[in-house]
């Protein structure tokens, strides 16, 4: 259901990856070392249903991805996993909102040309009349203090 | 006893007027007994919702999470157009020309608009600060956010776009703007409470209907907007989970 990325979609030079993503599915990736700073004054947003299929997202989330927004509706997810985050950061957040609380957490994201962007998430779950119907994550722009800390944070946890 | 109808003290002054004709219409339109009842500040008007004095609101989306998750208000309509945004804005000479440039302990010029507040220290936390490292300098409108800023006593403050936007070229000339918030999601919203809850539809369609008709345009007019729209229970939500992803503290 998640396609394998496009060398033909990739901006200038880049490396590639395979990612394991939940269920056992794989996913070969292309990424470069561009990054694309985020966006003065924005929110990204989206929603997924229970299973991290997302559902909605705003044009703040479609420019950043750089895929179109019929490319990302009914897509897991990780369609923007990056192979720089350790798997640790995202089994914290599924059973944070699994138990009804919050997450935060800075994370980098692939775009559909392989370049990448940092944010900092807050991820909650969506209750309604008691019960979770989906999630919903807001990401803000990240400091760069932070964003340094956590990429020496996440590269001790990827090695 | 009449419903009492109150509306979020962040109103623009110059609207003031437009609130008493709204309320006249909206009795008249819809044979309830409505009363007007303004609030000098956020706190004193969360305590008369605390103790169920309210049953019509145009609220701050700040509270629009109590309202519906304690209270069981319902939301109507919102403004259209009507997107709360916020700004970041220095003295024109300032060296600042990031939110990274702000030294901790900045000196912050707010109002209680705890909205625009929270969206405007969401734009500084780019920046390294937050509710712990900066001083606030707390005041009574954006007319005296503009004030200290120019006169030098904060490094930066937080206004609502629109009263920014409105203020004249002489003050504006003497302070640029930092940083733009474009977040387009969260707007006041006209709600009520459960004693009209058997009326809300009828209400809600006289609402979407003001603009059809001579009479409710002139009223909307003096409202400062042309037509209201429907904000369903599930868009209300959204936003209240959005909210939710915003405010500090945990
Ligand atoms: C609301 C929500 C938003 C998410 N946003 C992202 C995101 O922006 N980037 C990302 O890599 N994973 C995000 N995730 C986590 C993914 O669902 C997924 O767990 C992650 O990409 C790792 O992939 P895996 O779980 O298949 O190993 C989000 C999850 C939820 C519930």
């Amino acid at each position: 259901m998640i396609n394998d990325m496009s060398p033909d979609d990739i901006d200038g030079e880049y490396k590639e990856a395979t990612l394991i993503l939940y269920g056992n599915i794989t996913r070969k990736v292309f990424f470069s070392d561009r990054e694309i700073p985020y966006p003065d004054g924005k929110l990204i947003v989206s929603r997924t249903d229970l299973d991290g299929i997302i559902t909605h997202v705003n044009k703040s989330f479609v420019d950043m991805s750089g895929y179109e927004e019929a490319e990302l509706i009914g897509m897991p997810h990780s369609i923007l996993r990056h192979p720089d985050m350790p798997s640790v950061a995202f089994k914290d957040l599924w059973d944070t909102v699994h138990g009804s609380r919050k997450w935060q957490g800075f994370v980098k994201n692939l775009r559909k040309d392989g370049a990448y962007y940092w944010v900092k998430a807050t991820v909650i779950p969506n209750i309604r009349k008691g019960k979770i119907v989906g999630y919903t994550s807001v990401r803000r722009k990240p400091s760069r203090t932070k964003v340094d800390e956590s990429i020496r944070l996440y590269s001790s946890l990827t090695e | 006893m009449p419903n009492i109808f109150t509306v979020s003290p962040d109103f623009t002054p110059s609207h003031l007027s437009g609130w008493y004709i709204f309320n006249t219409w909206l009795q008249r339109a819809t044979n309830e007994p409505i009363r007007l009842t303004l609030y000098d500040n956020f706190f004193n008007q969360r305590q008369a919702i605390e103790e169920d004095v309210i049953d019509l609101i145009y609220a701050n989306p700040y509270d629009a999470a109590m309202l519906v998750r304690d209270k069981n208000f319902q939301p109507l309509v919102k403004p259209e157009g009507g997107h709360d945004e916020a700004i970041l804005v220095v003295n024109v000479d300032s060296q600042v020309q990031d939110v990274a440039d702000l030294k901790t302990y900045s000196i912050v010029a707010v109002t209680d608009d705890p909205d625009v507040t929270m969206m405007g220290m969401i734009m500084l936390e780019a920046g390294d600060l937050d509710n712990n490292n900066v001083r606030f300098l707390p005041c009574m409108n954006y007319v005296l956010v503009a004030k200290q800023l120019i006169q030098g006593n904060a490094n930066v403050g937080i206004f609502l776009a629109e009263a920014f936007d409105d203020m004249s070229n002489f003050v504006k000339k003497q302070l640029r703007v930092l940083v733009r918030g474009q977040i387009g999601i969260i707007h006041h919203s006209l709600m009520m409470g459960s004693k009209l809850q058997e009326k809300h539809d009828q209400i809600q369609r006289i609402l979407l209907d003001m603009n059809n008709n001579d009479k409710g345009r002139k009223v909307l007019e003096s409202l400062g907007f042309e037509q209201w729209l429907v904000v369903d229970d599930e868009e209300m939500e959204f936003m209240i989970d959005l909210m939710d992803t915003l405010v500090t503290g945990d």
